[in-house]
């Protein structure tokens, strides 16, 4: 195995997006056939993560935000390479994953991955030291060494591993499960680390504890988050840039603070208009996102937003919105907010959501 | 639920041995204990399998030579406790050497089976795609079949044995429990633990073994259990059919054939044979819902 | 529902072909050569070529399986060696005596096991649960060639109330619709409805169970349903799966049936069978088991449309 440790130190810099690219995703596509006729062939598709293209800084968190459905867990798969993508390429440090520089086993040392289901993300046969030595152990660690280390780890994300090493999953509460699995995503030393609804399922005292071990992990171990959550305030929180994404498309992407308070997207301004907001004398009126989703089976043409959009117009619908850049380091897929598409309009167009909150 | 586990207590010591939890399989048999039915199944089950074992030293009489002045007894016959069989032998000792052939050839084939329709089934389940429905459309080709038709058409076309019992029992117990095998896998599969397996670079051989293994086998197990029963029913089957053992060596469903002509002479010792299948096929029923109850506590 | 239908008859038909490769190569699997059971012992060499050749035996496996199929589509499954007779012929004559006994059977089966279901489901963990569900382990453990000894010992042996063998007086090889025939039935139909009569109930036991403890049932007795009313909804909760369990088992007992005649000297196929067996006659071995196995498959077939349609809760 390579040592451990170089690449740490470099990689544990606070940046706040504006570092280099750790892991650099390109026209990734996933679509999923759905079976059925008399002879059950893929009659339909669904759309689920269609030409994503994404840059993961090193040291940032990456926070991914969306209606369920969107293909947020759909991406984190891809990008953990669980499911095969239809297209699309990975590269990460400079490497193409899946390349002779960079194999697969390789790549999922240094990737790992948080999911939203303590219990099912644990094998009930095993007891909790067994479950995160296990990793270690994949990749020739041997038995007793990788022990003292998940203990160590343990110890780290705050159980005490002479109470809890022992122990089965089922006898864990939520929280204490979700600890585990954080302790064996830490267990292979990764640089990145996938959190998909990690915290959702976890009651909102339990998730704050959660989230705080989180950054102190993160500084600490100099890690790179993709956090993907369907709650916007612990995207705020937790995030340094933020990425939207709408039926499998990404539709912003941009520095978590400017997104949160100038979203240039109609449908990030709508999300964000919903938000239940903390303060009593700013209520959420009226829903300003009518309907649900389209349904990605046939997802509408041109801009997939089209149909739901307080703003559209008839070019919309034909043709599709290229991701730009609207300011430095924030990027859209709007034509109304792009000025090459030639449908440039004024900021009128997209509903402010101060004025609608209001 | 107040997670209480951020406590900032004394430093904790990485090194103190852990707390071990009870392990799966030891609370399986904590309650499985506690079931009465099941352990008198199982009681009953090691009490006929001690029979057979022992069978030298137990059985009163030599199992294979009688005299004809002595044959079909009633039951309570002196000397001959159960009575006497229609060429004189003295019924109790064949019963008891009977346990050997009934049980080798009832539990073999699903010990077979087991080993066999697992690996096939897990194969299946984990692989999935292509590789799952060449395997399992086989697997429906022999589902086509009633397991006794295809038990009594295989052994009667490779012809009478024990031999050819055994292989065609095999055959007959490998589609179900593969069927089970590949329905618990498929189910696992899809489980995060198992994609949190693959995310840390396992193997898939690796996976199976440390991640899918622990948690399909006792379901396929209970499984298995079950079928014997089935297979006790079926084996002694093709003996009474006269496919299985042959004569004169004792066996209860060749015993319960041979034993047919004489139901209007001693109807009662013409019946004994199948009062063994009858309870040994029973208690394994029984054992293998307590097994079941026992396993389902928790996921 | 039409699709799913034409998609599971498209389905069945590679599990036909391979049911047709199993028939084949069981007499393949016979061990020596298939001619020589066929053969006179002082049978000159021409004349086992001549044979030989008739029979198809000289060509490749695949090649002979392909003729045997063309064959047997056209209704031509060979000629049993034992009687002389078309396979296709004795195998149609027996098949009727067994379809009865076991569409009896299953019928007995069937208002058992549904009865002891209901009880043991509606009544769970009481003393009537305990005893109905004792009689459905005994159904599915107790050996059911046995039960016929012991049920010919109580009933024809020490009572003599009714005949022990044979499908009706003096040797009637046609099963029909009479008092004398019915007495005939009685006892093997008896002892073959265990088996259904154990599977049902434990099905049905447990479907009821369920679906008491089901919520909608509270409900419907919160809002002051009769007794009555919650029973129906049960039933028609319990009855599409009920109902298919029951057309499976009548494919098994077809199948299985021959343990069960052998005991009675019924003359179905299981009797058929154990003869081709004994006599060696791998024509009609191989004949009985495709029938009889066509038979199940598309039992199931039916079973399984059907069902899908009863039941609203299984898609497409």
């Amino acid at each position: 195995m390579s040592p451990p440790d170089t690449s740490r130190a470099d990689s544990a810099r606070p940046l706040n997006g504006a570092g280099e690219a750790l892991l650099t995703v390109r026209g990734l596509k996933k679509y999923f056939p759905i079976r059925g006729g008399i002879l059950n062939r893929a009659v339909k598709r669904v759309h689920a993560v269609d030409d994503v293209d994404l840059e993961v800084m090193r040291g940032e968190t990456l926070g991914v935000v969306g209606e369920s459905g969107c293909g947020k867990s759909t991406t984190a798969r891809l990008l953990m390479e669980l499911i095969e993508p239809d297209e699309g390429e990975l590269i990460f440090d400079g490497c193409k994953v899946g390349s002779r520089e960079l194999p697969l086993k390789e790549y999922r040392r240094q990737v790992q991955m948080v999911f939203q289901d303590s219990y099912s993300s644990l094998n009930p046969r095993l007891t909790i030291e067994d479950s995160i030595a296990f990793g270690a152990q994949v990749h020739g660690t041997p038995k007793r060494e990788a022990l003292a280390r998940t203990h160590d780890l343990l110890a780290r994300v705050g159980l005490d591993p002479a109470r809890f090493a022992g122990r089965y999953p089922h006898e864990l509460s939520g929280g204490q499960r979700q600890r585990v699995n954080i302790a064996r995503a830490l267990a292979l030393r990764p640089r990145v680390i996938i959190l998909d609804e990690a915290v959702s399922a976890l009651d909102k005292s339990v998730e704050a504890q959660v989230l705080n071990l989180l950054t102190d992990l993160k500084a600490e171990f100099g890690l790179t988050y993709v956090f993907i959550s369907h709650d916007l305030n612990v995207v705020r929180f937790v995030s340094d840039r933020v990425l939207v994404m709408y039926l499998g498309k990404v539709v912003e992407l941009g520095e978590a603070e400017r997104v949160y308070t100038h979203p240039q997207h109609p449908y990030t301004a709508a999300l964000l208009s919903s938000m239940p907001s903390m303060d009593p004398d700013h209520r959420t009126e009226e829903p300003p996102l009518a309907g649900d989703p389209p349904n990605p089976i046939d997802p509408p043409t041109g801009c997939r937003f089209h149909t739901r959009c307080p703003s559209i117009r008839p070019f919309c619908a034909t043709r599709e919105p290229p991701l730009a850049d609207v300011e430095r380091d924030h990027a859209v897929a709007c034509h109304a907010r792009v000025p090459a598409s030639g449908y440039h309009d004024d900021a009128a167009a997209v509903p402010d959501p101060e004025k609608i909150t209001a | 639920m107040v997670d209480a586990t951020q406590t900032a207590t004394a430093p904790l010591d990485p090194v103190a041995a852990p707390v071990r939890s009870e392990g799966y399989w030891r609370s399986v048999w904590r309650r499985l204990r506690r079931d009465k039915v099941a352990m008198t199944a199982g009681g009953v089950l090691l009490f006929i399998l001690s029979l057979a074992v022992f069978a030298p030293w137990i059985a009163p009489q030599d199992p294979l030579h009688g005299t004809m002045l002595m044959r079909l007894r009633p039951i309570g016959t002196e000397g001959h406790i159960l009575g006497t069989d229609e060429l004189g032998r003295d019924m109790l000792s064949r019963l008891i050497w009977g346990g050997r052939l009934s049980l080798l050839m009832g539990v073999t084939p699903v010990i077979f089976a087991f080993f066999i329709g697992s690996a096939i089934g897990i194969t299946a389940g984990y692989a999935g795609g292509i590789v799952n429905t060449l395997i399992m459309r086989t697997v429906d080709v022999f589902y086509a079949f009633p397991s006794v038709l295809l038990a009594v058409a295989l052994s009667g076309a490779l012809g009478a044995g024990l031999g050819n019992a055994l292989l065609s029992l095999t055959v007959v117990f490998i589609p179900p429990i593969a069927r089970v095998a590949e329905s618990v896998t498929t189910r696992l599969r899809s489980s995060d633990f198992i994609e949190a397996a693959r995310a840390s670079g396992a193997s898939a051989l690796t996976i199976v073994r440390v991640h899918v293994l622990g948690n399909v086998l006792g379901p396929i197990f209970v499984y298995a259990t079950s079928l014997i029963a089935v297979s006790m029913i079926l084996a002694s089957g093709l003996s009474f059919l006269g496919l299985g053992v042959r004569p004169p060596n004792p066996e209860w469903g060749l015993m319960l054939n041979t034993l047919r002509t004489a139901i209007y002479v001693q109807p009662w010792v013409a019946a004994l044979p199948g009062m063994m299948i009858f309870a040994v096929s029973i208690s394994f029923n029984l054992l293998s819902d307590g097994l079941r109850s026992a396993m389902e506590v928790r996921a | 529902m039409l699709s799913y239908a034409l998609r599971r008859i498209i389905y069945t038909a590679p599990v036909l072909l391979g049911v047709a490769v199993v028939c084949f190569a069981l007499v393949h699997l016979a061990p020596g050569d298939p001619l020589i059971s066929i053969l006179p012992a002082d049978a000159s060499v021409e004349l086992e070529e001549r044979l030989r050749a008739l029979y198809g035996f000289d060509r490749s496996y695949v090649e002979q399986f392909f003729l045997w199929l063309g064959r047997a589509l056209q209704g031509d499954l060979g000629t049993s060696i034992a009687s002389g007779r078309p396979v296709t012929t004795e195998v149609f004559r027996a098949v009727g005596n067994t379809l009865t006994l076991a569409a009896v059977a299953t019928l007995i089966g069937f208002v058992l096991g549904c009865l002891f279901g209901f009880v043991a489901g509606y009544f769970a963990n009481s003393p009537a649960d305990k005893a109905a569900s004792a009689a459905a382990v005994f159904g599915v453990s107790v050996p059911h060639y046995w039960l016929g000894m012991v049920l010919v010992i109580i009933f024809s042996a020490q009572l003599g109330w009714l005949p022990a063998t044979g499908a009706g007086p003096g040797g009637s090889a046609q099963w029909r619709f009479d008092a004398e025939h019915l007495s005939y039935m009685i006892l093997p139909a008896l002892t073959m409805s265990v088996i259904p009569m154990g599977i049902i109930a434990r099905t049905v036991r447990a479907l009821v169970a369920d679906i008491l403890a089901q919520e909608f049932v509270i409900g419907l007795r919160a809002r002051g349903l009769s007794e009555f009313g919650v029973f129906l909804h049960v039933v028609k909760n319990t009855a599409p799966t009920a109902l298919a369990v029951m057309g499976v088992q009548l494919g098994y007992l077809l199948g299985g049936s021959i343990l069960i005649e052998t005991v009675f000297s019924w003359p179905g196929t299981g009797l058929l069978l154990n003869s081709a067996i004994f006599q060696r006659d791998l024509p009609l071995l191989q004949g009985t088991i495709l029938v009889l196995a066509l038979f199940f498959v598309i039992l199931n077939l039916v079973v399984d449309v059907l069902q899908t349609a009863l039941d609203p809760r299984i898609r497409r």
